[in-house]
């Protein structure tokens, strides 16, 4: 087609080469555009947050329980209750999870059943997480009668976390090569010892991650936790160990009602008046920050995971 | 780029299609080709052979400016020129694009696009800008039959290339790049993924392409060489050690180490 | 004749000789019912998930059971009032539907265009530093809690929208969709993304060796290529969408609403969810049922997304 001979021939391919890398240029500059949407849309919300609640906070913001006078509230029983809940959600979900990941990659057979559970982890992964929320209000609320406690409240974004967490553990044992299993088998390890002292340790970093991850999500989850009936407005903490009625026990604060920092900046952001705005404001640069310091750390640990780790 | 100066044709009344002249080659710091100089005769077969890891891909893959496509890799002294027009391919200023539109690629393990047979073949014609459908179909037509494929798929062209058996895989790669009537058909090792009766089909059709088509074929079968070519180039370490005609090379190489390859003595 | 026949009979260890062995042979089965305990706990904590799906369902249509004894299947399908609460009830399942639909449509034409223009860059165009940034990057504003979206939309975007159209309410689908389709980007980009890098590199450079610019390449190769991928990542984005709660529950406002319009406020099945809860319902009302049959209709859809993407996987698995 490009015949050197003609000079006409070859002006005419470098004019449809111009064109197709004219729409190159033009798509890369598309692309960037796009990423920038994105930079920009999360540039905005953070700085607008920032401004109008970064003002707003002071250490009373933290230690004062909410208030009906906008300047007088702060997110006490707000983040007691995600850190009580968190503690319930990770207690719950890392040891179901990482055990039903080692299953999978190390134990499970290849036949029905196990399909089963693969299709079922994955199809419960695309299950909005308020329907998690109402399994829970019909189940732990009700069914088991724990109310709308910090045990339901745990429990139900431990269900919600347990995909993550269970994907996270496979993945990570999927990056362990062969030939260390093969290696401790013919050390005469059992299966058990195989996970034990080879699997876990070596996958823990990338089990750790995906914790991680799950945690960030849950700790911003708000719609489950609300259709449980998690309370707006608390205006105590939960019992301290053994400090409530006898038979004071270690775990009383389990069944205590509570709020978590989403539900708080929830109840502001949706009160008329611009004073609650800005405490719903503050609440959500909290929020953001909590988030954020979590999903960078998971970056972190799995940057360092992977510069470190040489098979 | 300086270039140095050009080679003679290697036998009597032969025409140059392209000649290498002193080309070095990194891979970020690995130096891959070493001041290698050989000629390309117009409308022949020349065939590059050596252990692996000589550089003869390397050297094939430089013809297209394939190594353009990552990053690290460095044309770093001397080039190739085509003739008749004398364009240095490796040139900063020319286009990789327009390189790749006359000089063409087949290579080692049939890679047809998850397209129809028709479309694997119209591919590097629309590439081209062609959109006139009767233009399209036969120009596909007459590649197909170039590549001695038609009589196997005229009655399925819209089928997934994929489906084909892998020799005819083959066989609609070499129909794809000969579509847009490019000057030389590159092909890297294209029939070591092949059963034998696959490899002799694609060896003779190399022969009767070499009509339309200048060919250079990397190949890590000596006899497969032998068989097919007209010129033939012994590679080692990054460096070209003997190029001659492929009957006296075989036969009569001028340097032990080519002797030594080619009797199984070493490689 | 039988091999065991020819074969000498050899002399059997006698029990005396064999004490260590069989001290041996007792540790190994006790190993042997340890091991097993372990897997037998590993398996359960497995099928666990298996028993969350189910008792998902056994709530969701047990209480809509009871839902649907009273409300007959054709008023919840075909009504189009949706005033469960009032003293004329109406179960018109479609009005809330309506706003789920028009909301997600919204997200999708942003998420959708966005985020495959997204993974066609960082796939084929963008060097190993901008995806090494772009993608961690993407991966935290995925993680942004939609509460945040949510504040984000009804205190900033909404505002900025009503200097454009000055009659858009301060509630409305159009700007709750918009800020849903900025969070569902990073979902569609980054699975797309994935899809895209997992073509082989020979397909590229089949295509690059015909002359091909990037561009060509990228949308006439390797997006067909990854065709079922990316799929699966829109379907995904779909269900992120449909079943989006916090976005709409503050920024669309929660009145129910049959419109396709998005500049009008309107409850989707989610915000409605949220609605009930925040309330004080007794357990057992039909109002507290309502919930259920609500999120048995979002289950449904997810699902058959779910099975949609899984279907598309199977159906057009690629073989490269």
């Amino acid at each position: 087609m490009v015949n050197a001979a003609d000079p006409n021939a070859i002006r005419a391919v470098r004019a449809i080469i111009a064109r197709a890398k004219r729409w190159d240029l033009f798509f890369a500059l598309l692309g960037i555009l796009s990423l920038m949407v994105g930079v920009l849309t999360f540039s905005v919300l953070f700085l607008d947050m920032a401004i109008q609640g970064v003002p707003r906070l002071d250490l009373e913001f933290f230690t004062s329980f909410p208030s009906r006078r906008a300047a007088n509230a702060g997110i006490l029983s707000a983040w007691v209750g995600t850190v009580l809940v968190m503690l319930v959600t990770a207690l719950a979900a890392v040891p179901l999870g990482v055990a039903a990941g080692v299953y999978l990659e190390e134990y499970a057979p290849k036949n029905w059943i196990t399909d089963i559970i693969e299709i079922n982890i994955s199809n419960l992964a695309g299950i909005p997480s308020i329907v998690y929320g109402l399994l829970a209000l019909g189940l732990f609320v009700y069914y088991f009668g724990f109310g709308q406690s910090i045990l339901s409240a745990g429990l139900t974004l431990a269900l919600l976390i347990l995909p993550v967490i269970i994907v996270a553990t496979r993945e990570a044992i999927r990056a362990i090569p062969q030939s260390i299993h093969e290696g401790s088998y013919a050390c005469g390890a059992t299966t058990w010892q195989t996970v034990r002292d080879h699997i876990l340790p070596y996958s823990s970093a990338g089990i750790l991650t995906g914790v991680i991850i799950g945690m960030a999500r849950a700790i911003g989850e708000t719609a489950p936790i609300i259709t449980i009936g998690a309370l707006t407005f608390i205006a105590f903490l939960p019992t301290a160990p053994f400090s409530g009625e006898p038979p004071a026990g270690l775990f009383d604060w389990i069944f205590a009602p509570f709020t978590v920092m989403p539900i708080q900046m929830f109840n502001w952001t949706s009160r008329p008046e611009a004073a609650f705005t800005v405490n719903a404001a503050a609440a959500g640069f909290v929020l953001v920050f909590m988030t954020l310091a979590m999903n960078g750390l998971a970056i972190y640990v799995r940057y360092r995971l992977r510069k470190n780790i040489k098979w | 780029m300086q270039i140095p100066t050009g080679t003679q044709p290697g036998v009597e009344g032969a025409v140059l299609k392209a000649d290498v002249r002193e080309l070095d080659f990194y891979y970020g710091a690995f130096h891959a080709l070493k001041r290698v100089s050989m000629p390309i005769h117009d409308h022949m077969v020349t065939s590059l052979i050596g252990p692996s890891g000589c550089g003869k891909s390397t050297l094939l893959r430089c013809f297209n400016r394939m190594h353009d496509l990552y990053p690290g890799n460095r044309y770093a002294g001397g080039g190739i020129v085509l003739y008749p027009d004398d364009t240095n391919l490796l040139a900063p200023e020319v286009d990789p694009i327009e390189v790749r539109m006359r000089i063409s690629m087949v290579f080692q393990k049939p890679n047809p696009f998850p397209k129809s047979i028709y479309e694997n073949v119209a591919y590097s014609l629309r590439v081209r800008g062609m959109r006139n459908k009767n233009e399209l179909d036969d120009r596909v037509e007459s590649a197909l039959k170039g590549a001695a494929l038609w009589s196997e798929v005229s009655n399925r062209l819209k089928e997934l290339g994929a489906n084909l058996s892998g020799g005819q895989q083959q066989r609609l790669c070499i129909a794809r790049a000969l579509a847009s009537d490019p000057e030389i058909i590159l092909f890297d090792e294209p029939t070591s993924a092949l059963d034998p009766i696959a490899t002799a089909s694609i060896e003779e059709l190399i022969i009767e392409l070499k009509e339309k088509v200048t060919i250079l074929i990397v190949t890590h079968n000596m006899q497969q060489a032998a068989r097919i070519s007209d010129f033939t180039a012994y590679m080692y370490l990054g460096e070209m050690v003997e190029f001659g005609v492929t009957d006296q090379l075989f036969i009569k190489p001028q340097k032990k180490a080519t002797e030594d390859y080619i009797t199984g003595r070493f490689g | 004749m039988t091999a065991s026949a020819v074969l000498p009979s050899r002399p059997v260890p006698s029990a005396s000789l064999g004490r260590g062995v069989s001290d041996r042979l007792r540790k190994k089965a006790s190993r042997h019912v340890k091991e097993r305990i372990i897997e037998a706990l590993l398996f359960s904590a497995a099928a666990f998930s298996v028993f969350v799906t189910v008792a998902i369902v056994y709530v969701l249509v047990k209480e809509s059971w009871v839902f649907f004894e009273t409300v007959p299947l054709s008023d919840f399908l075909f009504d189009t009032q949706w005033t469960p609460l009032f003293d004329d009830a109406h179960y018109g399942i479609m009005v809330l539907l309506s706003g789920t639909l028009t909301s997600s449509g919204v997200a999708l034409l942003v998420a959708i265009p966005l985020g495959t223009v997204i993974a066609i860059y960082l796939s084929e165009f963008a060097g190993f530093k901008v995806r090494e940034i772009a993608k961690p990057f993407l991966e935290l504003l995925g993680g942004v809690p939609t509460i945040v979206y949510g504040y984000f939309a009804l205190t900033f975007l909404t505002p900025l929208l009503q200097k454009i159209y000055p009659d858009l309410p301060g509630f409305n689908l159009l700007s709750a969709g918009l800020v849903m389709g900025i969070m569902i980007i990073p979902y569609v980009a980054s699975l797309s993304e994935d899809a895209m890098r997992a073509v082989p590199m020979a397909l590229r450079e089949g295509s690059y060796a015909m002359g091909a610019t990037r561009l060509q390449t990228a949308l006439w190769v390797v997006t067909p290529a990854a065709i079922s991928g990316i799929a699966s990542a829109y379907i995904l984005g779909i269900s992120r969408a449909v079943g989006e709660t916090m976005i709409l529950a503050v920024a669309a406002g929660m009145q129910p609403n049959l419109t396709f319009n998005p500049t009008e406020p309107g409850a989707t099945i989610t915000s409605y969810i949220v609605q009930v809860a925040l309330g004080d319902l007794p357990h057992g009302s039909i109002g507290y049922q309502t919930i259920f049959a609500a999120g048995l209709t979002l289950l449904l859809m997810t699902l058959a997304f779910n099975l949609l993407g899984y279907w598309l996987k199977k159906r057009f698995r690629e073989v490269y």
